[in-house]
Order: structure tokens, then sequence, then C-alpha cells
């Protein structure tokens, strides 16, 4: 793997740990399979690439990607909670509709971002070589994204939120409504997996509507990742394991795409396969730990 | 306090299942009132407590708690006057969460939860206070998570988080059967104490008849979702435990009665 490789994998991995941390919140805190990511990644690049097209600042147009990122998530969990639709089932349906919708924002398939403002221009203007304004930019949106995150979950709301996952019953019985918590928690999910999108839209020069197949497996292989890995003793630390576990995830394909075994070598169409194979590894690992240790 | 009118509820109502669990319950509890509620599995006292805390709508009837009509409100908004602690201690509080935050959410309870700190500064020095009046010594372990607590110690933390915002009712459900015998009655101290401090209309379910006889000033003995027996002050306190088990057999006969006359006719 030549360093180059290794510069974009770990910047891959920063932009697409935003989107981990949010898969990180349905899956893990809320206990809510969430499916809804596969569309509102690319949601969140159609919307800011729209609005950079149009003329609006790149910036803002990251608050608009967030916004309908909330709304996608909050249709599933509305769904879910109200209408009683399974949560799986209820997210491949958003997610369905999605495509439909992203299509119909960007009037096509895809949207190129070839000579347009983008949020990488003031970092470049401030000196930093062009091929590091992705790691920069993506690195500080990562950490203003974690710092949030943290932050949020301490607050009484955010407490809330944790013992919604954990107790739903505790929760109703001390006078929450755990539906309204669940589509808050789901929104902002969504809301950080669209702000990933966009900055992804915005760092490839395109956004298109393909670009979200793979995303919830993506998500739950860098969260178990970074559950093996870094551990999850406390919140703050199981979040940062997210994104740690995203970019080793980045990395660990980067590694695999420069492998050569003879005449063998991975296609950029095997990822799915592997990352599928990862995360069953993951998922069953601790199984099998446990009934070798009884022996 | 409490007024219960004609409280009817049906489960699996149409269906080859149907029970009766609540026949029209009517009840009226005066402030402060502690009543302690037997009946046999199957009575009705669980579908009685569920029905006000509203877990469920119930088919007929009203409830009005503090003078309020809180029929049709739903279980999450009835949580203002209502503190409840139920017979799994895993219910009552949140394992992944310390002692320090399980309290910060209970003393929140009914109200609206903003972007403020959960656990704040001030709140620590009064939630120790209150730890300690329980004994166990979990004011000095306000940091640890929930989960490392014991099932007895979860309930008294439970017994805490629920009378932390001063409950207009208690609802207390057979929370003291899922412990060994010597921390139920160290919990049954605890509930006593906490429910004589703050004189709190409260309603107890046991399956323990001694327990019924000694705690509380008034005894509800249930059967097949009709109040049986309503004792309180001097008859309740001449009450022994045989006469609750010759009420229960007079039930049981009674019963017996009715299915003979049915097959007869």
């Amino acid at each position: 793997m030549t360093f180059y490789a290794a510069v974009g994998a770990v910047e891959q991995g920063l932009v697409y740990g935003i989107m981990a941390i949010g898969v990180y919140l349905t899956f893990r805190i809320l206990d809510f399979p969430d499916l809804t990511v596969d569309g509102s990644l690319p949601l969140g690049a159609a919307i800011s690439a729209v609005a950079i097209t149009a003329g609006l600042n790149p910036y803002l147009s990251l608050l608009l990607a967030l916004l309908g990122g909330v709304l996608a998530g909050m249709v599933t969990a509305i769904l879910n909670t109200r209408f009683k639709i399974l949560h799986l089932l209820a997210s491949i349906l958003t997610m369905i509709a999605l495509y439909s919708v992203n299509i119909r924002i960007m009037a096509g398939p895809n949207i190129a971002l070839l000579g347009v403002a983008t949020v990488f221009d003031p970092v470049v203007r401030l000196g930093v070589p062009p091929h590091y304004a992705g790691l920069a930019v993506f690195a500080l949106f990562a950490g203003l994204v974690l710092a949030g995150i943290v932050w949020f979950l301490g607050t009484e709301l955010g407490q809330v939120v944790l013992a919604t996952g954990d107790n739903p019953q505790m929760v109703r019985s001390l006078g929450v409504d755990t539906r309204t918590i669940v589509v808050l928690g789901v929104g902002l999910s969504n809301g950080l997996v669209a702000l990933s999108g966009a900055l992804v839209a915005q760092n490839q020069g395109a956004a298109d509507v393909g670009m979200g197949i793979g995303t919830i497996i993506a998500g739950l292989a860098s969260v178990i990742i970074g559950e093996t890995l870094f551990g999850c003793r406390t919140m703050a630390r199981a979040f940062l394991a997210a994104l740690l576990g995203s970019i080793v995830y980045r990395l660990a394909i980067a590694f695999a795409l420069s492998l050569e075994i003879g005449a063998f070598r991975f296609n950029p169409s095997d990822l799915n396969l592997i990352t599928a194979l990862l995360v069953v590894a993951a998922l069953i690992a601790p199984n099998l730990k446990r009934r070798l240790m009884e022996r | 306090m409490i007024g219960l009118e004609g409280l009817v509820k049906y489960f699996h109502r149409g269906s080859v299942n149907e029970v009766l669990a609540l026949a029209g319950i009517d009840l009226q509890l005066a402030a402060g009132d502690f009543v302690t509620v037997i009946g046999s599995n199957g009575a009705g006292k669980s579908t009685l407590l569920n029905a006000i805390a509203g877990t469920f709508p119930v088919d007929s009837g009203r409830i009005v708690v503090a003078g309020e009509e809180i029929t049709n409100w739903p279980e999450h908004r009835r949580a203002r006057l209502i503190g409840r602690v139920f017979q799994n201690p895993l219910l009552g509080s949140c394992p992944s969460a310390t002692i320090e935050q399980n309290l910060a959410l209970a003393a929140l309870r009914g109200q609206t939860r903003g972007l403020a700190k959960g656990v704040k500064g001030r709140d620590r020095q009064r939630f120790g206070n209150e730890l300690a009046r329980l004994g166990l010594g979990l004011e000095k372990r306000l940091g640890d998570k929930v989960g490392l607590l014991s099932g007895g110690q979860r309930q008294a933390l439970t017994m805490l988080m629920a009378t932390l915002v001063r409950p207009e009712v208690l609802l207390l459900d057979e929370h003291i059967a899922a412990l060994d015998p010597k921390t139920s009655t160290q919990i049954l101290a605890i509930t006593a104490e906490i429910v004589a401090d703050g004189r709190l209309t409260t309603l107890m379910i046991t399956h323990n008849m001694q327990h019924a006889i000694s705690y509380g000033n008034r005894l509800l003995m249930l059967h097949q979702g009709k109040v049986l027996l309503d004792l309180s002050g001097p008859e309740k306190e001449r009450l022994t435990v045989q006469d609750l088990i010759e009420q229960f057999h007079h039930a049981a006969r009674g019963e017996e009665l009715a299915l003979d006359s049915l097959l007869l006719a």
C-alpha cells in the first residue's frame, strides 16, 4: 500500500466515521437497526450538490443536507413508533423511497461538482496543500461531531436517549414519551449520515444515487471493529471507537485492494463481499469465544 | 386522592381467550392511605395497578388522581402523578447508566427535559443524602453503573427513584417478590419508612398475607376482577392470617357453588 493510498484511506475513514457515529447511535444506543442510512447518505450528497450548484455557500449546503437527513430518519422512526411497522422494515421502506426522492432532487441519477466552490476552498486558501485539504476538513468535522454527540448525551435530553435504548419501560414511567425520543434519536443519526454523504460528494466531486449502497454494512463494520479494538467502557470512548473503527476499516480495505497473491487481485467490486464476511465474523466471534471457553 | 369508578378491562376481547381481568372496580382512596392488595393469581391485582398507571386503556370506567381525570391520558403523561416500582428489579433502573445518572433521570419525572447538564453538581449532594437514608452504602457509589448492583440494591434505588419527586400515588407491584427473604424484609422496611415520611398514597400488591396485615392502614382482597374484601381501621388491625385464608376459601367455595348451580340449571 502506497503512502498516498494510506492518506486517502484515513481521509475516507474520517468522513465515513461521521456516518459510523450515526450508526452507533441507532444500532447500539437506541437498539434500532436502521437501514435508512443507505438512502440518507446519498440524500445528503444530493441536497448539498444541488445547493452548491445553485450558488449556495458550501458550508450552508451541509446544514441543509443535515436537515434533510434528520427528516428522513424521522420518517422511519414515525413509521415504527406511531404505525407499529417493524423497525427494520420501516427503514427499508424509507430507503427505497429515498432512491426516487434523490433522483428527483438531482433531476437525474447524479450531479458532477466540477469547478464549483466546496468546503475545501477556505482551507486551501489558508495554505494547506490541496491533497491534504480533505484530511484537514474531515478531521475537523469528525472532531466536532464527536464532541457534539458526547456533549448531547450528557444533557438531560441525551440521558433520556441513552435510557430509552436500555429500558424504555423505565423512561415511560419517569414521564417521557419514548416514541418522541426514538424519533429524535433516529433523526439525529440520519442527519449525521447525510452530513457525511454531503462531505463525501464535495470531496469526490460528484453526488450519485448509487453511492449509498452498503452504507449500513460499512457503518456496522466500523462500529464492531471499533468496539473490538478500542472498547466501549465510557460513552465518549465508544463513539471515539466507532470513528477510529471506521479509519481501521478503510485502511484494511485499502490494504486488501493492494494485495497481490500470485495472479489474484481483489477488485473494488469484491468489497461488499469482504465487508459482509468481516461483519459476520465479528458478530459470531463473541458466541464462538464463549462456547470455546465453556469447554 | 384516587377515585376509580366502574373500571372494566378485558384481555383478548372477542376471541376464545377472552378474560375479564377487571369486572367493575369502584374504589376511593383518601390522601395518605397505605393500601395492601392481596388476591390469588389472576385476581386482577397487577391489572388494576397497570390500569391506573396507563400501561393499557381500560374498556370502561373512570380514573381520577389528585382531582384530575386521567382515564384517557397516555402512560408517560400519568407519570407526572404516579410513581411505580415493578416486581422485576431490572425494570426500574437503567443498567448502563450510573447511580447518579439514574437519580437525575428520576429527579425530572414529569418535567420537560432540555439541554442542561444531565447530572448537576448540586444534585450530587442531594442524591448522596437520599441514598444514605437507605443504609446500603450506595451514597459512596454514585458513579458506579447500576448494572453492577444486586437485585435488592436496585430495588431500593428504584424505591428512591419513584419517590424522588413526590408522587400523588405510589404503585408497588409485588416489588419485593423477586428478592431473597432477608433482602425483601430490608426493602419492605425502607418502603414503610419512605411511605410514612412522605405520607404517600400507596397501593402495594403482596403475596405475603402477614405483610398485608402488618403494613398499611387498609387492605383489599381482589377475586376475579372484583373487590372481595375492603378492610380498614380496627377491622384490619384485628385481622389474622387465619381470617384471610378462610376468606380465600370462602371465595373459592362460592365459585364452586356457582358452578354447581349452573350445572343443575
